[in-house]
C-alpha cells in the first residue's frame, strides 16, 4: 500500500538548521548526526483529527478568554490569515494555537521572571480551527518586546508563537510571527537562525488596515504554508495532489 | 530569467521557546484557561488494548535532563489502525474512543515526561512491505530546538516484529536501532515502558526527516 497524500519532501534550506551558535541554547540541544530520511508511511501521512466542537467560544479571543476584572491593557489587534499547503490550497480543519507575552513583554508562565508586570486580565494563549478555506482569526493585544539571556543585551521583537497541526503528523510545525516595521526584527538572534533572508521575511505579518475595525482594533495578516501532498502522476493513477 | 513553478514554500520553523507550555499545555505554565485542554491521557475508559504508561527523560549533549521539552505522541489503536480517514486498513476495526494523540511536557523538577495510553498494534508498511512493528511516533520541541524533532518509540518485547520492521531494518549502523527501543517494566502490576531520548551525544537517538 502506497499511502495516499504522501507529503512533498521538506526543503530544509527554508528552515533553520538545528545547530545555530548565535542562538546559544541550540548548541547542546541539536543532534550531531544526520537525520535519517524516512519515506512516508501511514504513520506520517495520518495525524490527529480535531473537531470544531472541542473548542470553547472564546478560545480564539485573547482579549476576553482570560478577562477577570476587565479587559487587558494594550493595543487591540486582530491577527488573521489562511493556512495553505504548498500547492496553494487552503487547509481546512487545521488546529492553530498561539501564545504570546502581554503588552509589557511578560508571559503568564511560572518560569518568566522579567520585571514587567503580569496583566491580571490576559492569559496569552488561544486556539482556533481553520474553516473550509483554511481561514483563521484571533483577537488579541499586541505583545511587547522582551529581553532574553543570549547575549547580555538580547531583545526579542514583538512576536506571537504559532503551532500548526494539519491533516498529517509530518506537517506539524511551530513558528513565530513578527509585526511589520519592528526595528528589533533585524537584530533578533532567533529569526537569524533562518539562513535565507527571504524566508525570514515570510514570518513578518503585514499591517492590514482593510481588516481593522474602525475605532476598535488594528489588524495584521499572516498566511502560513504547511507541507503539501505530492502528485503521484505515474503511480497507478493521478491522486492526492 | 527562468520562470518559477507556482508552488508555495513551507513556512519556516522557529523554536517553540521556553514558554511553549502557555500555548499548548497551559496547566504546566501555572494556569487553566480552556474548558477542554489537550493532555497526556490518551486512552479513555472504553479504549481497547493493553494499558501502558510511557515514561522517560530527554537528555542534552552533556547528558543532563531537559526540563522544558514539549512532546507529542501519535499512534495507531490496539488493532494497528490510525483514527484518520487516510487509513484504509479495512481488515482492522477502528476505535472511536481513541484519537491516538497526546501531548505533555517534561517536568520542571524531575525532568520526566509520561503518557497514559494503550499499546498499538502493527500497521501496514509502504508498498506492500512487511507490517511495521508496533510503534509510537513522537515529536519534540523546546527552547534551543529550532525545528521539531521526529522520532519513533518501539517496544523491546516485540523482538520478532522489530527484527522485521522495515524502518528499523534500514537504520545503519544497526547499533543505532537500539536508541528507538523502550524498555518494558512492571511497577505495582502496571506496565511501564521507559524511553529516554538523547538529543545529542552517545548514543544519540535516531531522529527522522519524515
Ligand atoms: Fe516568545
Amino acid at each position: 500500500m502506497v499511502p495516499q497524500n504522501e507529503f512533498i519532501q521538506r526543503d530544509r534550506g527554508q528552515h533553520p538548521p538545528g545547530f545555530t551558535p548565535e542562538y546559544k541554547t541550540s548548541v547542546l540541544r541539536s543532534p550531531r548526526l544526520s537525520l535519517w530520511s524516512l519515506q512516508n508511511s501511514l504513520s506520517e501521512v495520518t495525524g490527529p483529527v480535531y473537531g470544531h466542537e472541542e473548542l470553547g467560544p472564546l478560545d480564539h479571543d485573547l482579549i476576553l478568554n482570560y478577562a477577570k476584572s476587565g479587559e487587558p491593557i494594550g493595543e487591540r489587534t486582530i491577527v488573521h490569515g489562511r493556512v495553505l499547503d504548498e500547492n496553494g490550497r487552503g487547509v481546512p480543519n487545521a488546529l492553530v494555537e498561539v501564545w504570546q507575552a502581554n503588552a509589557g513583554g511578560r508571559y503568564r508562565h511560572k518560569n518568566d521572571t522579567y520585571i514587567a508586570p503580569i496583566d491580571p486580565n490576559f492569559g496569552g494563549c488561544g486556539r482556533a480551527i481553520t474553516d473550509q478555506d483554511g481561514r483563521y482569526a484571533f483577537r488579541t493585544i499586541k505583545p511587547g518586546a522582551y529581553p532574553f539571556r543570549n547575549y547580555v543585551n538580547s531583545w526579542r521583537p514583538a512576536h506571537i508563537h504559532f503551532s500548526l497541526s494539519g491533516s498529517g503528523f509530518a506537517q506539524r510545525l511551530i513558528t513565530q510571527m513578527y509585526f511589520e516595521g519592528d526595528p528589533l526584527i533585524a537584530k533578533d538572534s532567533i529569526l537569524a537562525t533562518i539562513p535565507d533572508p527571504a524566508a525570514r521575511l515570510r514570518l513578518v505579518a503585514l499591517l492590514d488596515l482593510n481588516a481593522a475595525v474602525p475605532l476598535d482594533s488594528l489588524a495584521y495578516r499572516f498566511d502560513i504554508v504547511l507541507r503539501g501532498t505530492r502528485s503521484t502522476v505515474f503511480e497507478n493513477k493521478l491522486h492526492g495532489n | 530569467m527562468i520562470p518559477k513553478l507556482d508552488y508555495l514554500s513551507e513556512t519556516p520553523s522557529q523554536t517553540a521557546g521556553p514558554y511553549v507550555h502557555i500555548g499548548l499545555i497551559p496547566h504546566q505554565a501555572g494556569f487553566d484557561i480552556f474548558e477542554k485542554p489537550f493532555g497526556h491521557v490518551m486512552a479513555g475508559p472504553d479504549t481497547k488494548g493493553e494499558r501502558i504508561r510511557i515514561e522517560g527523560r530527554v537528555l542534552d549533549g552533556l547528558g543532563q535532563p531537559c526540563r522544558d521539552i514539549m512532546l507529542e505522541a501519535w499512534q495507531a489503536n490496539a488493532a494497528g489502525r490510525y483514527n484518520h480517514p487516510a487509513d484504509r486498513q479495512t481488515d482492522k476495526d477502528p476505535d472511536p474512543t481513541f484519537r491516538g494523540w497526546g501531548r505533555t511536557g517534561t517536568d520542571f523538577g524531575t525532568g520526566l515526561y509520561h503518557f497514559e495510553t494503550i499499546k498499538p498494534g502493527p500497521v501496514i508498511g509502504r508498498r506492500g512491505y512487511k507490517p511495521m512493528a508496533p510503534h509510537i511516533n513522537l515529536w519534540l520541541v523546546a527552547r534551543g530546538i529550532n525545528i521539531g524533532l521526529n522520532t519513533r518509540m518501539y517496544f523491546d518485547d516485540e523482538t520478532a516484529l522489530n527484527d522485521a520492521d522495515p524502518v528499523l531494518r534500514m537504520i545503519e549502523p544497526a547499533v543505532r536501532r537500539e536508541t528507538l527501543l523502550a524498555r518494558r517494566e512492571l511497577r505495582d502490576g502496571a506496565v511501564v515502558y521507559v524511553f529516554d531520548i538523547r538529543l545529542q551525544g552517545e548514543p544519540e537517538t535516531v531522529f527522522f526527516d519524515v
